[in-house]
């Protein structure tokens, strides 16, 4: 394949982006990457790590509601790394740069993430306390809402009772010493 | 035990074992990035904190067991000579990223070698499993039994919403990179790698050559790994990763097939012509090393080639790399010594196989 920039060389990086949902493909050669801005951090390889500075160009945060510091003042106060470093290195400095930055982060996964910017896997039994029976719970409201449409009663039914059994459950938990 | 052990032997007791597929699959890996709730990442370079995570590791869990892992052992950067770093990270148990970090870095190796967990690399936690031959499911299982063991005395950064919480955007959610090692010979030759590659990329999955790039990885050994790690589950991504890798042991079976068909006795020629400078030749730089053990490799599988062991050829392709060869020479080599002590070593080797 060749390489989209240039039409010469022989295509060596091909990423997909999905920007709003929408794929795009990028396939370039060495040479145009650089050119691009894609290849300067690491320079052992290709890496997905230097496909990050490509998701900047999207600084708008996603909630237009909060009235949101601009992008050259933000920083995180625990660790002290600004948004402009965090750009410039595309690491975090500390958990708490999540919430320093959330406005811009949701772009920025979705990118890396072909359009996810939520967490679906494993939940540490530690730091997720009744976040797995929340987890099931909403897996089981999907699931009624499946055979409510199927009309599939009896087996709504049941999953109903289900729901209702782990409702309680949760709630105990919150009045009680657990 | 010491570090001793991980530098003597080339090839690691895992890599012993015989998995699924492995005529094509050499080795499946399972790495979770974990960070500590309460401590900067490692790309704060905040030294102090860091040191802490390093001695809080230590005393939790140097020398302690866990299930088929057996025992592990903390092993310091600033306590390795340049030379062990080099064969740690030829035998994959450490990153390059780490070797540099003299300061800070560690590693938690099982006995086995099965299992090591990088210290203050880009994460403060690397936790990462090896099965040999196509074994994801197995590796993610035991790899999460090993997560919750460490996180038993470890409070993860985690978020509700994101997941685990890396350095790296790149890593959020699960902290997850499966892989696989995979030799694709056939593939390589027949030149369809140039065309799957951007297809495997569209899906979402990333296709390297462990020794250079593309079509030009060097010993048609290439890597498989899953690019998102947001937004599915861990089974999600390894069945998503696992179906394509059996596609590609599928097309690469037709592969070998058709090439068997089609060349006749110029493929013989070639994988016997390999052979031949492996068992003859007195100078052998490391590219045409991985060329020719290679073909040797593809050769034992056509079985064309008799009475030499996958084994043999998995434990020549680590020590003819420049750290083993200086590790078991105990010196430092000029390029040219390395050549010929290369050579040597490979002819014993292979002659020793002979005469079993
Ligand atoms: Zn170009
Ligand atoms: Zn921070
Ligand atoms: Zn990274």
């Amino acid at each position: 394949m060749k390489c989209q920039r240039c039409e010469q060389n022989e295509a060596t990086m091909h990423y997909t982006q999905v920007v709003n949902g929408e794929k795009t493909e990028v396939h370039l050669c060495n040479q145009c990457a650089d050119k691009e801005g894609y290849m300067n951090f690491h320079n052992n390889g290709l890496s997905i790590h230097q496909f990050l500075t490509s998701m900047f160009p999207f600084d708008q945060p996603m909630s237009q509601k909060q009235s949101i510091q601009s992008h050259t003042t933000l920083q995180c106060d625990h660790c002290g790394l600004t948004y402009d470093e965090f750009r410039n290195k595309g690491k975090f400095g500390c958990n708490h740069c999540y919430e320093a930055f959330e406005p811009y982060l949701n772009p920025i996964f979705k990118r890396v993430h072909s359009g996810n910017e939520r967490h679906v896997g494993k939940i540490p039994k530690r730091a997720g306390g009744n976040l797995h029976k929340q987890r099931e719970m909403d897996k089981l409201k999907h699931e009624l809402v499946q055979l409510i449409e199927k009309e599939a009663f009896e087996d709504a039914a049941q999953v109903r009772d289900r729901i209702k059994a782990l409702r309680e459950e949760i709630e105990s938990e919150k009045g009680g010493d657990v | 035990m010491s570090v001793e052990q991980f530098v003597n032997e080339a090839v690691s007791p895992w890599m012993k074992e015989e998995g699924e597929d492995s005529d094509i699959v050499l080795s499946s890996r399972i790495r979770f990035a974990r960070n500590l709730a309460q401590v900067p990442f490692p790309t704060s370079r905040n030294e102090e904190d860091l040191s802490r995570v390093l001695e809080y590791v230590e005393q939790e869990f140097n020398n302690q067991s866990f299930k088929s892992f057996k025992q592990f052992e903390l092993i310091k950067m600033n306590e390795l000579k340049p030379i062990e770093k080099r064969v740690l990270v030829e035998k994959h148990l450490i990153s390059p990223h780490l070797a540099e970090n003299n300061n800070v870095g560690g590693v938690l190796i099982s006995h086995n070698e099965q299992a090591s967990i990088m210290v203050n690399e880009e994460d403060h936690l690397r936790i990462q499993v090896y099965y040999s031959g196509f074994e994801l499911d197995k590796a993610l299982k035991n790899a999460l039994d090993l997560d919750d063991w460490i996180e038993e005395r470890i409070q993860f950064a985690f978020d509700e919403r994101r997941g685990y919480l890396t350095s790296c955007p790149t890593n959020v959610g699960t902290g997850m990179r499966a892989s696989v090692m995979m030799h694709l010979p056939a593939l390589t030759m027949t030149k369809q790698m140039n065309q799957i590659i951007p297809e495997i990329n569209k899906l979402g999955l990333v296709v390297r050559g462990i020794y250079g790039e593309g079509s030009e990885a060097l010993g048609q050994l290439y890597q498989v790994s899953n690019q998102l790690t947001l937004g599915k589950s861990e089974e999600e991504i390894v069945n998503d990763l696992s179906s394509i890798v059996r596609q590609l042991i599928n097309s690469e079976r037709k592969a070998r097939e058709w090439i068997v068909n089609q060349l006749g006795i110029q493929l013989e020629n070639r994988i016997f012509r390999s052979y031949g400078i492996l068992t003859h030749s007195r100078i052998i730089e490391s590219k045409e090393a991985q060329k020719c053990i290679s073909d040797v490799r593809l050769g034992i599988e056509l079985g064309l080639i008799e009475g030499v062991s996958r084994q043999t050829i998995n434990e020549l392709m680590v020590f003819t790399q420049p750290g083993f060869l200086q590790q078991y020479a105990k010196k430092t080599l000029t390029p040219h010594e390395r050549d010929i002590f290369r050579a040597d070593l490979i002819r014993e080797r292979l002659q020793l196989e002979n005469n079993n």
